[in-house]
């Protein structure tokens, strides 16, 4: 009997594994297709022997696949990917599910710090100007979370009081963001509002390549807390009397999550529902044991970018809309839909 | 010396003195100790602090181990918790949890934690459930849940803080044999239980918390007097022998009640 329940297990553990293989490669699959849709109606073949390199292209063909579309593509998958990883461990270490970079401030934060870019024109003193939007956005972000770290070991609470903070935070930064756009030009106006819708518009090689250091930096550290984040599912004074030492374990994973975060949202500026949306889905279709948890929720938030990306160069054709409005637009019906399919299975 | 003793412990919740300077020497491997007192005697941030998850002054020593001191890993090698009641809401499956509460800290291997988990939830009698999902169970199902992540490491030293209240009758009685034949392999046992009789039947020794200290100490027969039951919970009560020789407590009212 317990033998036969031990081989379904693993039985199990397999499947979760083949699945999440199955993920990676459908994520892949969805960059291809980000990669084959745009205004400029490439065929197929074409895409795909500029992309390959092999068989005679049209010059033009090459510069739109390789400068205008794969860099888009590339930067959909990183930072859904990023933002749900850090979407997963706040989930986790907050003990709510709720809980995203969004929900907690950081976006708004960042968007406040590219206001500052954008509308009082600061920006740091050996950056090049193009890049002082990205950079206060990600020191505006980096800062939120640090405050909100500090703030939470100040008071000694635990995840409710961070939460509180952080709702708090995410008000303060919308009071002063409101007043920045107060004072703001037309022009800067209407560049911060792009901004704050989230676009994929301006991603180039090098910040996509910043942002894969950064998760690949940060990933790895995450799968290997996988054990120590299952067992904080458990409550605080259980994983504790596990042995896990549950301070330095919150720390750190807020550290990784803060710089996913801000990384990402500083390059394509407040994109919401893919953290909390990437996680939820993984659930339903891994559950809860963190090593296949983490990177399905990597993978779905992926999957879920590159679809945005593409679905927002076909609802309007030949309009690009913002990849932030689709995700939020088309995903949430999506999304709430899973979640009541997966209550009436219970 | 060998088993756990409590030194000089006190517990403040920011003011308020919840114990003071409590001594509890000597409670040796192969027993079954029981907390009992009222409510918000402290039973429950004692055993807390024993297990180290909540602020505390004085010493608290295992075989000459200082639990404060240990680090993490090695001290859930020694002390295995059962909490009061495990959180709702995770969709984790029962044989994942208990995995987790054996690789959380490290050091098993995995093919080992698998069957490890699995012999613990046979010898609770909750195999059936290990493909269940947490939020699927009943209270008491979590509980035995809970109780199987405390003893899966092995642990030298038990606690557990009121183990039977989700319990029906034939699962507290399963629960309590359980106990007693984990103390019989080697282990001292601590656990906070409201039920007085059901202490009377199964512990060795009964301690019995009021006002911050302790109020009396020593085998539930020594322990449980009319006299205690009044000064300690306010009641006036009988306590008497059945026909098969085990205490009972029978409540006649309640005392004018105490401040």
């Amino acid at each position: 009997m317990s033998a036969l329940l031990l081989e379904r297990y693993h039985r199990q553990n397999r499947r979760r594994a083949l699945l999440v293989g199955v993920m990676a490669l459908v994520a892949l699959l969805g960059v291809l297709l980000d990669l084959v849709t745009g205004p400029a109606g490439l065929p197929l073949g074409d895409t795909l022997r500029a992309l390959t390199g092999t068989g005679e292209v049209a010059r033009a063909t090459e510069v739109i696949v390789w400068t205008v579309r794969l860099p888009v593509a590339i930067m959909a998958l990183l930072v859904g990917a990023a933002l749900a990883l850090a979407g997963a461990e706040m989930q986790t270490v907050l003990e709510n599910p709720l809980a995203e970079p969004f929900t907690l401030g950081v976006s708004t934060a960042a968007a406040l710090g590219a206001a500052t870019a954008i509308i009082l024109g600061l920006s740091l003193p050996f950056l090049p100007a193009s890049w002082s939007v990205s950079a206060n956005a990600f020191l505006f972000a980096l800062g939120a979370l640090a405050l909100l770290q500090l703030l939470g070991r100040l008071r000694g609470g635990g995840p409710e009081v961070l939460i509180l903070f952080g709702i708090a935070l995410n008000f303060a930064a919308g009071a002063f963001l409101s007043l920045l756009q107060f004072v703001a030009s037309a022009d800067a106006l209407q560049q911060l509002v792009f901004w704050t819708m989230g676009s994929l518009a301006a991603s180039s090689w090098q910040g996509a390549a910043m942002l894969a250091a950064v998760l690949a930096l940060c990933a790895p550290f995450s799968f290997r807390a996988a054990w120590r984040l299952t067992a904080l599912r458990m409550g605080e004074d259980q994983a504790r009397s596990f042995g896990v030492n549950v301070e330095s374990l919150r720390r750190w994973t807020l550290l990784r999550v803060s710089l996913l975060a801000a990384t990402a949202v500083s390059m394509v500026g407040v994109i919401g529902f893919v953290g909390l949306a990437g996680p939820h889905i993984a659930r339903l279709l891994v559950g809860e044991d963190h090593r296949f948890f983490l990177p399905a929720s990597l993978l779905t938030g992926a999957l879920v970018m590159s679809l945005a990306s593409t679905l927002s160069k076909l609802v309007v054709p030949g309009v690009l809309l913002p990849v932030g409005l689709v995700t939020s637009l088309i995903g949430l019906p999506v999304f709430f839909a899973l979640i009541l399919r997966g209550r009436a299975r219970r | 010396m060998s088993g756990l003793s409590i030194r000089d412990v006190s517990i403040r919740y920011g003011k308020r003195v919840v114990i003071r300077d409590l001594t509890l020497p000597d409670l040796p491997a192969g027993q079954v100790t029981v907390l009992a007192g009222p409510n918000a005697a402290g039973k429950s941030t004692l055993l807390r602090a024993v297990a180290q998850l909540g602020p505390h002054a004085g010493r608290i020593m295992l075989d000459d181990a200082d639990l404060a001191r240990l680090p993490g890993p090695q001290r859930a090698r020694l002390v295995g918790f059962m909490p009061q009641s495990l959180p709702s809401g995770s969709s984790l499956i029962v044989l994942e949890s208990i995995i987790a509460a054996l690789r959380a800290a490290g050091e098993t291997p995995a093919a080992q934690a698998d069957a490890q988990a699995m012999a613990v939830l046979d010898r609770l009698g909750i195999g059936a459930l290990a493909l269940n999902p947490l939020d699927q169970l009943s209270g008491g199902q979590r509980q035995l849940v809970s109780l199987a992540q405390a003893i899966v490491r092995n642990p030298r030293l038990l606690l557990l803080d009121e183990p039977t209240s989700a319990l029906d009758l034939a699962r507290q009685v399963r629960l309590l044999a359980e106990l007693r034949r984990l103390a019989a392999e080697g282990r001292v046992v601590v656990a906070v239980l409201h039920d007085l009789a059901l202490a009377a039947q199964w512990a060795d020794r009964i301690v019995v918390l009021h006002q911050g200290g302790i109020h009396s100490d020593g085998p539930p027969e020594k322990v449980l007097t009319p006299a205690m039951l009044a000064e300690v919970y306010g009641v006036e009560a009988r306590v008497e022998r059945c026909s098969r020789g085990n205490l009972t407590i029978l409540i006649d009212r309640e005392l004018a009640p105490v401040p």
